[in-house]
């Protein structure tokens, strides 16, 4: 088989556009959460600056700003991991149903 | 006070930049290191004795560029951290939690949260669509020669613009810190720099990389813990010293208004994000995995290094404020750092371990920009071999023997531009250029490349308009603002207000790419929209594409 028939064919697969719709929903969702997540930060900064100076707690020194901050870095991290997770479990797994069923 | 605020903050904005008080103006020659020179040298004959290795490994064009697909998704996470773990970033984001605490923060984490993006929405199409260079992946079901001419444009000019920078930045700090005379730190990287590539391609280019890397991170583990070990492990406690100490008080536990208009905040914001998507020798790294998957482990062990690292630095910068701006050791006559606040980190090298550390820390630095120079030079020789020679002049039909020479004669010539052009501007003031290399990078590169995977209706003529739109734009803001058209031309007034372009020349890129692609009513147009389809499939399967079975 050609390998552009087998692409038509994959496209018009059912498990492919079920395969597109999850991992795109997943992608986008996740990517919203940094961006709202990352501008909120950065609009917060440009906006309201005191509100990140704001102590932890009473007679503290460390502000809220500080545990915000290392929170979006480790956050950021573990949504990579989730994503990548998902991505090479469920995700692969369907691909390769995808691609055997194109090559029957 | 605006202008200098200016500066940084420029110099911060990209990664790559060493920042003000380095590469602006004379550095006094200190004595000879000699401990930093002899660890420099066990640096140098290890990673010439990989490129031995490497370069009995790299015969076919795959080797060269993509080290023949085999570097696991570990070892290029590390490799991409290494890229992305610049010099300034370790001295400049410490130096900005030195000087203003808080802010060095927002920094770190603008640089981080584009990778998360790059994982969702780039590395396994990218990595699936393409070969050798993002310019693959571009012009996948576009016309091969604007769109590769107009890739290669931007990509060498991204190349060019930052080793400038790299070449200028690494001959001052050498100056500094080992003692060295500036034009022979300046070629010593350039042919240092030659060698790695040339002879062992992208397997040394990564692998000193990955060396890089460990030792950088390590070093800042070290130095990280050895801060916190004398609070107790106690952050609060160290911010308690810190703003005891520090001229501005309380006021460094907040943000002290580098940001304060909420339109440059988001520019920057896009700048950090888009424009990290849009490097080339960032995009190149994921050509050198097997498939999608370790393209995916690759990010993911990336952030998290990159992540850590921007951590450490973080704790790195306070433990400075601490322990080096109360040491006069480290202070000259008026109280000011000696070296500028960038050696504030390498200063504290000294103060937790001593002498042999400040000599690994300072070999460290040394290393880390000869592993980005290297990255930068082997995309560079890429653009041109890969994309201008074997597609725009032979066709797309290379002799691959000859393309790899090609390769490696655009190595050694931009090597030597690079050593011509660091020695050429080591009194100019380069601080614009790292903004502009961003600014090119997020407004030609990622809409071409962004466009061309997620929009079916991108044409060629909307692409190369789209493109060149984006990169004239960022170049006439970046001329036309602050820092060239006030600070450097001397002018009073700039033109364009601000130091922050990407928000408009990525906006005008999109909409060009867009008009210009629905009003395209040729025939190819038609055709190229048709083949979006199986573009698609093969993005998301990657069926067709090419694995290590291949090679």
């Amino acid at each position: 088989m050609k390998i552009n028939d087998r692409y038509i064919s994959i496209e018009n697969s059912s498990k492919f556009q079920k395969l597109v719709k999850r991992r795109n929903t997943f992608s986008w969702f996740l990517s919203s959460i940094i961006l709202i997540i990352y501008f909120a930060f950065i609009l917060t900064i440009a906006f309201y600056p005191k509100l990140l100076g704001i102590p932890v707690a009473q007679g503290m020194v460390t502000t809220i700003g500080i545990p915000i901050g290392l929170f979006i870095i480790v956050f950021s991290i573990i949504l990579t991991g989730f994503y990548v997770n998902r991505a090479n479990g469920e995700f692969d797994r369907l691909t390769k149903e995808v691609i055997e069923e194109s090559l029957k | 006070m605006k202008k200098v605020f200016y500066t940084m903050i420029f110099l911060l904005w990209s990664e790559y930049s060493i920042a003000a008080d380095v590469i602006s103006g004379e550095v006094k020659k200190p004595p000879v290191n000699l401990t930093a020179i002899s660890m420099f040298i066990l640096f140098v004959v290890g990673t010439l004795f990989i490129t031995y290795w490497a370069a009995k490994r790299t015969k076919s064009a795959k080797d060269f560029y993509a080290a023949g697909g085999k570097i696991t998704g570990f070892q290029n996470g590390l490799a991409i951290a290494g890229d992305y773990m610049s010099a300034a970033s370790f001295l400049g984001i410490s130096a900005l939690v030195f000087a203003s605490g808080f802010d060095g923060l927002i920094y770190s984490i603008g640089f981080l949260v584009g990778w998360p993006i790059i994982l969702f929405l780039i590395a396994e199409r990218l990595r699936n669509l393409g070969k050798y260079t993002f310019a693959d992946v571009a012009s996948y079901r576009l016309k091969q020669k604007p769109i590769r001419s107009l890739s290669a444009i931007g990509s060498l000019m991204v190349v060019l613009i930052y080793l400038i920078a790299q070449m200028v930045g690494a001959g001052k700090l050498i100056q500094l810190l080992f003692g060295l005379d500036y034009n022979i730190a300046v070629m010593g990287v350039g042919v240092l720099m030659i060698l790695y590539v040339t002879f062992g391609g992208m397997l040394a280019t990564t692998w000193v990389q990955i060396i890089k890397a460990v030792l950088l991170l390590s070093g800042a583990t070290f130095m990280a813990f050895m801060v916190l070990k004398m609070f107790n492990f106690s952050f609060e406690a160290l911010f308690v010293k810190a703003v005891e100490v520090h001229d501005n008080g309380i006021s460094i536990m907040a943000p002290g208004g580098f940001i304060s208009n909420p339109v440059d905040a988001i520019s920057l914001g896009l700048a950090l994000m888009l424009g990290t998507a849009g490097l080339p020798h960032i995009l190149m790294r994921f050509f050198t995995v097997s498939d999608a998957k370790e393209a995916r482990k690759s990010v993911f062990y990336a952030t998290g290094f990159i992540g850590y690292f921007y951590i450490l630095t973080f704790v790195i910068g306070f433990g400075s404020i601490v322990l080096v701006s109360t040491n006069p050791e480290f202070l000259n006559l008026n109280g000011d750092v000696i070296g500028g606040n960038n050696m504030s980190a390498i200063h504290l090298a000294k103060a937790v371990g001593g002498d042999v550390f400040l000599g690994f820390i300072s070999a460290v630095a040394f290393a880390t920009i000869l592993a980005v120079v290297s990255g930068l030079t082997l995309a560079g020789a890429s653009a041109v071999s890969h994309d201008l020679y074997a597609n725009v002049f032979k066709n797309g039909k290379p002799d691959e023997i000859k393309e790899i020479r090609v390769s490696k004669i655009t190595t050694i010539i931009l090597g030597l531009i690079a050593i011509g052009l660091g020695i050429l501007f080591e009194k100019q003031n380069i601080a614009y250029m790292v903004g502009l290399a961003f600014a090119i990078a997020a407004s030609t590169n990622f809409p071409v490349l962004f466009l061309s995977m997620y929009w079916r209706g991108l044409t060629t003529r909307g692409a190369f308009i789209g493109g060149a739109i984006g990169l004239f734009t960022s170049v006439i803001l970046v001329v036309l603002g602050p820092i060239v058209w006030v600070d450097i031309i001397g002018n009073s007034d700039p033109i364009f207000p601000s130091i922050y372009p990407a928000i408009y020349s990525i906006s005008i890129a999109f909409i060009a790419s867009w008009f210009f692609s629905i009003t395209d009513r040729s025939s190819s147009a038609v055709i190229e929209k048709s083949n979006f389809g199986p573009q698609f499939v093969r993005s998301m399967t990657g069926v067709g594409s090419e694995g290590p079975s291949s090679h």
